[in-house]
């Protein structure tokens, strides 16, 4: 029934703007793509699986995984990009570095984890779930669209009320110019990077739980998610990826509920084309951090 | 004579040299004084390295050779933001304003590095003040401003930080008359205000007018200096920037 594929679909589009969000962030202030971010979030479902598996509740291995992926993000983007940065390397510099990296990220990760499928232990979370009026909505899914929704809310706090903010849109548009009213480029570079990181990693921990299933590619395939979404949304636009994170989200699960869940994996794509087609600089026609 | 000794100049540059990656460089050697409560302008036709120097000053780009002080304390090479810090602001060519933010959140920028909201809020009302059309469009894009406004909104911003010397860079670049003259005429209260200002300019006759010194660069290196009234009399100045 509808109602029920809508719920569905918020709970997917929510896991897939918080991927798109922390990849949106890392372009639009730090202004490279870097290929590994998708690797955060595997390391984010990875780490919550361990926790979980060592006794941990799922509601501390998911804060601490998501800010453990981000700390790995600050850590490869200090190893990678900053040196770029500082010899202020062409794009497609850091377009190959990453590249490597993530290749090689992924095979270390398949050789120590293999390719199997695991699971959350059982119990992790409550199994009942909740109906109202006739629509179940799992504890697993209200853990995903309340953990979106706080981490959604805070970035937008940050990003239009916070003065911090202000400090990462003035980097965004003019890196220059911030730095002489004083903006320390390579604390907000780090912070970036550990915001990004972090929203991966809680992204890889709820599609973990969404699914029950994780593996070490599953961050290379909400990758190719991920760049739907940010070009549909406006590259480096925040709004744009929530939005439409959403509306990937929604259109999958109407699609698989209505079509053929075959079809669902080519949705992303129609619209990544079409938005291409018709407006390249996404819903809301803006290239850049901008505004939030 | 036993005057007392000179105090030191508040800024000064000893055979500055500055390059872009390849072998010959944009500024080959340049020395250059500004003592505190000095207007000291900058002269030069387009790519002599005014710019370039400006740059390396706030730390933009690092030194080849050569020494900056600032304060008595060697910022050659020192991260732009902790030279900001220490009270060197610059309003840069082209202005550079936040396109995508309000007025009054460019204005918030140039306060970044000030923790007190109150002094905040003061300073804020003296840039308002010294610029009444910033103050009619506080809340609007500064995108949308005029190259002029922009221009206002440029200093105020760096005003904002109240510095101990402000750089800047072709203020009256590609601006309509009217809006030349405001500029200068701001300068010029600035200058009666006591600040410290080193004033790189197209513009000679206006930037000669309004400064004490002046130095005249040509490709890369310190072709005249001096008072700049002696400036603005010297037939070679005079035949190439005062169109004479
Ligand atoms: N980013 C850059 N890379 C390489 N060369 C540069 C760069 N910027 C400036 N130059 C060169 O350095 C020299 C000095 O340029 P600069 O911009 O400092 O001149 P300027 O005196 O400010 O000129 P203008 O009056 O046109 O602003 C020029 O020869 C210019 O071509
Ligand atoms: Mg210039």
């Amino acid at each position: 029934m509808f109602a029920q594929q809508l719920v569905n679909g918020l709970v997917v589009g929510s896991t897939y703007a918080l991927f798109a969000l922390g990849f949106t962030l890392m372009f639009g202030v730090l202004g490279v793509i870097n290929l590994t971010y998708g690797f955060y979030l595997s390391v984010g479902a990875f780490l919550a699986l361990f926790a979980t598996q060592h006794g941990v509740s799922i509601w501390l291995a998911l804060p601490l995984a998501a800010l453990a992926s981000g700390c790995v993000a600050v850590l490869i983007d200090g190893l990678l990009l900053t040196p770029l940065r500082r010899a202020k390397a062409p794009e497609l510099a850091s377009l190959m570095v990453t590249l490597g990296a993530t290749l090689l990220l992924y095979s270390l990760a398949n050789a120590a984890l293999s390719t199997d499928i695991r699971r959350f232990p059982p119990g992790v979370i409550d199994a009942n779930a909740l109906e109202i009026a006739g629509i179940r909505i799992t504890m697993t899914q209200c853990l995903i669209i309340a953990a979106a929704g706080i981490i959604v809310s805070v970035l937008l706090w940050v990003m239009n009320g916070a003065r911090i903010g202000l400090g990462l849109r003035a980097l965004a548009e003019r890196p220059d110019a911030a730095a002489l009213m004083g903006v320390n480029a390579g604390a907000l570079v780090r912070l970036v990077s550990l915001a990004s990181g972090t929203l991966a990693g809680a992204s890889g921990v709820l599609i973990g739980l969404n699914y029950n299933a994780i593996q070490p590619y599953m961050g290379e395939v909400m990758m190719l998610k991920g760049f739907a979404v940010i070009i549909l949304g406006g590259l480096g636009d925040i709004r744009g990826a929530l939005v439409a994170g959403l509306v990937v989200g929604m259109l999958e699960t109407l699609t698989a509920g209505y079509v053929a869940s075959s079809w669902k994996d080519a949705v992303g794509f129609v619209l990544l084309v079409l938005t291409l087609w018709i407006r390249p600089s996404g819903l809301f026609g803006r290239l850049a951090v901008k505004r939030a | 004579m036993s005057e007392p000794k000179m105090s030191e100049p508040l800024l000064s540059l000893r055979d500055l040299r500055i390059g872009y990656g390849g072998a010959t460089e944009a500024v080959k050697g340049v020395s250059l004084e500004v003592r505190a409560g000095a207007v000291v302008c900058l002269i030069g036709a387009n790519g002599a390295g005014k710019t370039t120097i400006l740059r390396c000053l706030s730390g933009l780009l690092r030194p080849r050779g050569g020494s900056v002080h600032f304060k008595g304390r060697d910022i050659g090479g020192m991260a732009a933001h902790r030279i900001a810090a220490l009270g060197l602001v610059q309003a840069p060519e082209g202005r550079q304003v936040f396109a995508n933010m309000t007025i009054a959140e460019n204005l918030r920028m140039g306060a970044w590095l000030l923790k007190d909201r109150a002094e905040e809020a003061r300073r804020r009302d003296m840039v308002l003040t010294r610029f009444p059309r910033l103050s009619e469009r506080i809340r609007q894009l500064a995108g949308l401003l005029s190259g002029g406004e922009q221009q206002m909104l440029a200093m105020g911003r760096a005003m904002m930080a109240d510095p101990q010397m402000l750089l800047l860079d072709e203020p009256s670049m590609g601006l309509a008359p009217l809006f030349v003259e405001e500029i200068f005429r701001i300068i010029a209260e600035l200058k009666a205000e006591g600040r410290t200002i080193l004033l790189v300019e197209q513009n000679a006759q206006a930037a000669l007018d309004i400064a004490d010194h002046a130095y005249v660069l040509q490709s890369g290196r310190i072709e005249l200096s001096g008072p700049a009234a002696e400036i603005a009399r010297n037939e070679k100045v005079v035949a190439a920037y005062l169109g004479g």
